[in-house]
């Protein structure tokens, strides 16, 4: 018989005993595996197969996978619509709310609304300015934060009911995420902004790109000594670099992102810089998890999705273990 | 004013002093007010705050003043309106990702809060603002509220 986490979700799985939801992501990480999840990329089209086409680079790779809300204030297919899709055929989807275009109305009814097409994850971000993107002349909503956001989704699960106080039926049983950004000023702060966001209701964390293991270290250990540990699981942002102009681009243009000289350096002196990026990769990832409260990794691998299965298996850490993807068993319901 | 919003933060201690004796004369004046009508206080008391604070803290008056939980730095600056900052968007200097020549609001709240005797206020969840109170006088809100605070104690 195989593990709960492997069935497919199509059929509903039963609920277990200290869980918020019923996705494979929340009982892989309680059930202590090293977990992986990647960042998809949404396509600039109406076309659901681009979505697939996407999702499959995965299969085999990947716990869960995170459906993107307009990152970098550009316009894509918007991030509910995706899971839909997704969850359609089984995959595990992480639907990533932004406060910057909708306000309290529209984001509650999207989360009861995800959640009724078998959304089990929800990452909640208060997402880049407009300034950014690719219509800077939008209006900035804000309407709420990222706290602010995991609060009112938290309510809406455990008290069945609103912001307003209205009540719900059948509240969205998600299992709710938020991301951190230990290396960005002020950097004192970030463990306790952790400590906020976990009082607020984050489960598990997903954080920005950490290629400075040093100070990941220090926060982690902060966030230790905060007992924060036991309290959420922490899976850090790694990602492949193209080349070294790729990382001194991002290092003055993408905010919240460090880079070290050492990192770049490495790149300079490659004869391949793109595969030097995947091995630099594969060595953070192997760096992050041997640090005490590391409980997986997420994947960002902007323009490099290919490459993600081949990083995860260079890397060693599912130890073997291959997490369901839509048609791998017999036993799945998908034709 | 930019230039006074950064010396209120540096002066976060001094300013959180002053601001614990001016509360309990605002306390006090409750029987006047209630005398006048709270209806009748709130434009002359909007237009005194929104004055002092516009000032001191480029303040926005969204009515629900946080500014001893954020080291005398308004959060309503923040061109996310982030009432939990900061976000993961702050450059290497502390300035703000979407007005570079900013220093971030939170960078600047996290410096103020750290010298202010209650310096662990900033480590309290926000609730989101509610837009209702927008524009009015967060002072005698904070009256009112201690005052039915305190009747309802007097009930008990």
């Amino acid at each position: 018989m195989s593990a709960p986490y492997e069935q497919h979700p199509g059929s509903p799985l039963p609920f277990l005993e200290g869980h918020s939801s019923t996705g494979r992501l929340e009982r892989v990480l309680r059930a202590g595996h090293f977990v992986v999840t990647a960042e998809l990329a949404p396509p600039d089209s109406a076309l659901a197969e681009d979505v697939y086409e996407r999702a499959r680079l995965f299969d085999g790779y990947v716990d869960g996978m995170n459906a993107t809300d307009g990152s970098g204030a550009h316009c894509h297919m918007s991030s509910v619509a995706m899971c839909a899709l997704l969850t359609n055929v089984g995959y595990s989807p992480v639907l990533q709310i932004s406060c910057r275009d909708k306000n309290r109305i529209a984001i509650q009814g999207d989360v009861l609304g995800a959640a009724a097409m078998g959304v089990s994850n929800v990452l909640c971000l208060s997402g880049d300015g407009v300034q950014v993107g690719d219509h800077p002349e939008a209006k900035p909503v804000f309407d709420l934060d990222s706290m602010s956001l995991l609060e009112t989704i938290r309510i809406m699960r455990d008290e069945s009911r609103f912001l307003s106080g209205r009540p719900i039926t059948s509240p969205p049983h998600v299992f709710l995420g938020a991301a951190e950004n230990p290396s960005a000023p002020p950097i004192d702060f970030r463990p306790y902004r952790l400590a906020k966001k976990i009082a607020a209701g984050a489960q598990f964390i997903q954080t920005q790109y950490i290629y400075d293991v040093e100070q990941f270290r220090v926060f982690m250990a902060k966030a230790r000594d905060l007992g924060l540990l036991e309290q959420c699981f922490i899976l850090p942002g790694v990602g492949p670099l193209a080349s070294a102009r790729t990382a001194l681009w991002i290092r003055s243009n993408v905010p919240g992102i460090h880079i070290p000289d050492a990192i770049i350096e490495r790149l300079e002196g490659a004869a391949e810089p793109k595969l030097e990026g995947r091995k630099i990769c594969v060595e953070l990832i192997q760096q992050i998890r041997e640090i005490e409260g590391v409980s997986g990794v997420h994947i960002m691998a902007y323009r490099q999705e290919a490459a993600v299965g081949e990083i995860v298996q260079q890397s060693g850490v599912l130890e073997g273990r291959v997490p369901w993807y839509p048609g791998c068993d017999a036993h799945s319901s998908i034709a | 004013m930019y230039k006074i919003r950064q010396w209120s933060v540096t002066n976060s201690r001094k300013l959180e002093a002053f601001y614990r004796n001016f509360e309990p004369v605002l306390v006090k004046l409750h029987p006047l007010f209630k005398a006048l009508g709270y209806g009748r206080m709130e434009k002359p008391v909007r237009v005194i705050e929104k004055a002092v604070k516009s000032l001191m803290f480029d303040c926005q008056m969204c009515g629900k003043c946080a500014l001893s939980s954020t080291g005398m730095s308004c959060p309503m600056n923040c061109p996310k309106s982030i009432r939990n900052g900061p976000c993961g968007g702050v450059r290497l200097d502390g300035h703000c990702e979407v007005k570079p020549e900013m220093r971030c609001v939170w960078v600047e709240a996290w410096r103020g809060s750290q010298q202010m005797r209650d310096s662990e206020a900033i480590r309290q969840v926000q609730l989101p603002v509610d837009n209702l109170l927008k524009g009015s006088s967060s002072w005698l809100r904070v009256v009112r509220e201690q005052y039915s605070a305190a009747d309802s104690e007097a009930v008990k």
